[in-house]
């Protein structure tokens, strides 16, 4: 118990770290994995493969490769970063991205139909069509879905504690190894603070979920 | 649903969707281009480069590297599956203090990193790094196959436990021989989603030090010279994906066979599916 007190500043370091990067990862993702998916549903054939090409490739591919090759390859190849925290950005965003584009795109699929051709028949255009009437439905249906992507972001950035970043998982590994008789209470403390952030986002899904369902 | 949001394209915007599609895919080569230019400017492409995949011991670490990575995926995935089973009925036991306590732990488990959970069991019972990695998968999945067997049982008509219940068996025994078996069938699309996340997974036995492939890929680079570091990770990552993406199509293929042949279709869990970790 007393190794998490007198660490407590390196906990809230690396809590905040943590944060940090799920919030900046999270905000990324959600752009790029939206625009993903209005590619995906878009006229232009080319935008179609695309999206389903890196969708499909990205959700095949370990989160681990993806930060090996971001923190471990692409400096070998000449791209180097300041901060190591600009390549966990990189990785976790491209990763989730791919997650976000395909739960957008079944929220698409879960508007009805006659909502798509009602817009069509008053002559809307597809860009306004998308963004319009269906965006704005079919996000409101993933917001459960997203919120548990989100939740899983938060749990992988767990991953960049490996790579050279110093988030809750980094300072788990060193308080550690610095505090070998202590590791219990040391690793409690670390699962203590994701629990803080992963615990209250799952009731918050539990709970637009259900206000979703009474809506529908 | 795709077709509904515009017309069916005439001459004209056949026209605009060709002439996009070609911006599109120049655009798309002009980058996949300049990343082949500049890795090529850093002498990836030289033959000698990629010569290290003649040596037949480079093979053999990479065979070693897949084949740790599959046994500790399978071992996990026979060991998680009862468990995640067990956990599922008392997590929906009639008896409260059954039910509650099991709510907690499988909240629990779900909200932690895998990573977080291998190390745990690595430093805290100072097991190997195969038994670590082993324990950190099964704890995560089986929380998350009760999950996902407890959304099945719920997708299920009332009437099955009910007639169940009526005809005189046993709680335990209605759900054993009447809604397991049809909740497991409805699921078994997100249930092998998840076989991909497992599997995923594995590769966090990298920080654990487990030495599947990744970890290869990283000890062959140390051995070999950094020069052949792209090269090896390069043939890594194609397996890594050439084999999950084999899994997934599974998934896809049972999605459409099974809605064709279970009764009321197939149902998804909230849980399955997402990049769990």
């Amino acid at each position: 118990m007393d190794v998490i007190i007198e660490n407590l500043p390196a906990y809230v370091d690396g809590f905040l770290r943590t944060l940090f990067l799920s919030v900046v990862s999270g905000i990324f993702a959600l752009i790029f994995g939206t625009l993903l998916a209005a590619a995906r549903v878009s006229p232009v054939a080319a935008l179609r493969g695309f999206s389903m090409t890196y969708v499909e490739i990205v959700r095949n591919t370990p989160l681990t490769i993806a930060f090996f090759f971001a923190a471990v390859v692409l400096p070998r190849l000449g791209v180097t970063f300041q901060q190591f925290e600009v390549a966990a950005i990189i990785a976790l965003s491209a990763y989730t991205s791919a997650f976000i584009a395909e739960a957008v795109r079944s929220g698409v699929n879960s508007v009805p139909v006659g909502q798509a051709e009602a817009a069509r028949s008053i002559g809307m255009k597809f860009s306004q069509v998308l963004s319009l009437i269906i965006l704005p439905q079919a996000l409101r249906t993933v917001v459960p879905p997203m919120i548990n992507i989100l939740i899983a972001l938060v749990k992988n950035s767990s991953v960049a504690g490996a790579f050279y970043v110093m988030e809750l998982f980094g300072y788990g590994r060193q308080l550690a190894n610095a505090n070998g008789d202590a590791v219990l209470w040391v690793l409690v403390g670390v699962a203590f603070f994701y629990l803080l952030i992963t615990v209250p986002l799952g009731y918050l899904a539990n709970v637009v979920e259900r206000k979703v369902a009474i809506s529908r | 649903m795709s077709s509904v949001l515009y017309d069916v394209p005439g001459p004209k915007a056949r026209r605009v969707s060709l002439i996009g599609s070609v911006i599109g895919v120049i655009a798309i080569a002009g980058l996949l281009w300049f990343a082949v230019a500049t890795l090529a400017q850093q002498g990836i492409f030289e033959p000698e480069r990629w010569a290290v995949f003649q040596i037949p011991d480079v093979w053999v670490l990479i065979g070693n590297g897949i084949g740790a990575t599959l046994t500790a995926a399978a071992v996990a995935a026979v060991i998680a599956f009862p468990l995640g089973l067990v956990l599922c009925l008392m997590r929906i036991s009639d008896i409260a203090w059954v039910r509650i306590p099991t709510r907690i732990v499988l909240e629990f488990l779900r909200g932690m990193p895998v990573v977080l959970m291998m190390f745990f069991v690595l430093l805290v019972f100072a097991t190997g790094s195969f038994t670590a990695v082993v324990a950190g998968l099964v704890l995560y999945n089986s929380a998350i196959f009760a999950e996902i067997i407890r959304a099945g049982i719920q997708s299920l008509p009332k009437g099955q436990r009910e007639a169940g219940l009526a005809i005189g068996l046993t709680s335990f025994a209605s759900r054993r021989s009447i809604e397991l078996p049809q909740a497991i069938r409805r699921m078994l699309p997100s249930l092998v989603a998840q076989l991909v996340v497992l599997l995923k997974d594995t590769s966090l036995g990298y920080i654990v030090s487990y030495e599947e492939l990744l970890r290869k890929v990283q000890i062959m680079a140390d051995f070999l010279g950094p020069d052949y570091l792209f090269p090896v990770f390069f043939v890594a990552a194609a397996i890594y994906i050439a084999i999950n993406f084999s899994v997934s199509r599974l998934a896809i293929w049972i999605e459409k066979r099974g809605s064709r042949k279970t009764a009321g279709g197939m149902a998804h869990a909230p849980v399955a599916g997402i990049p769990a970790k």
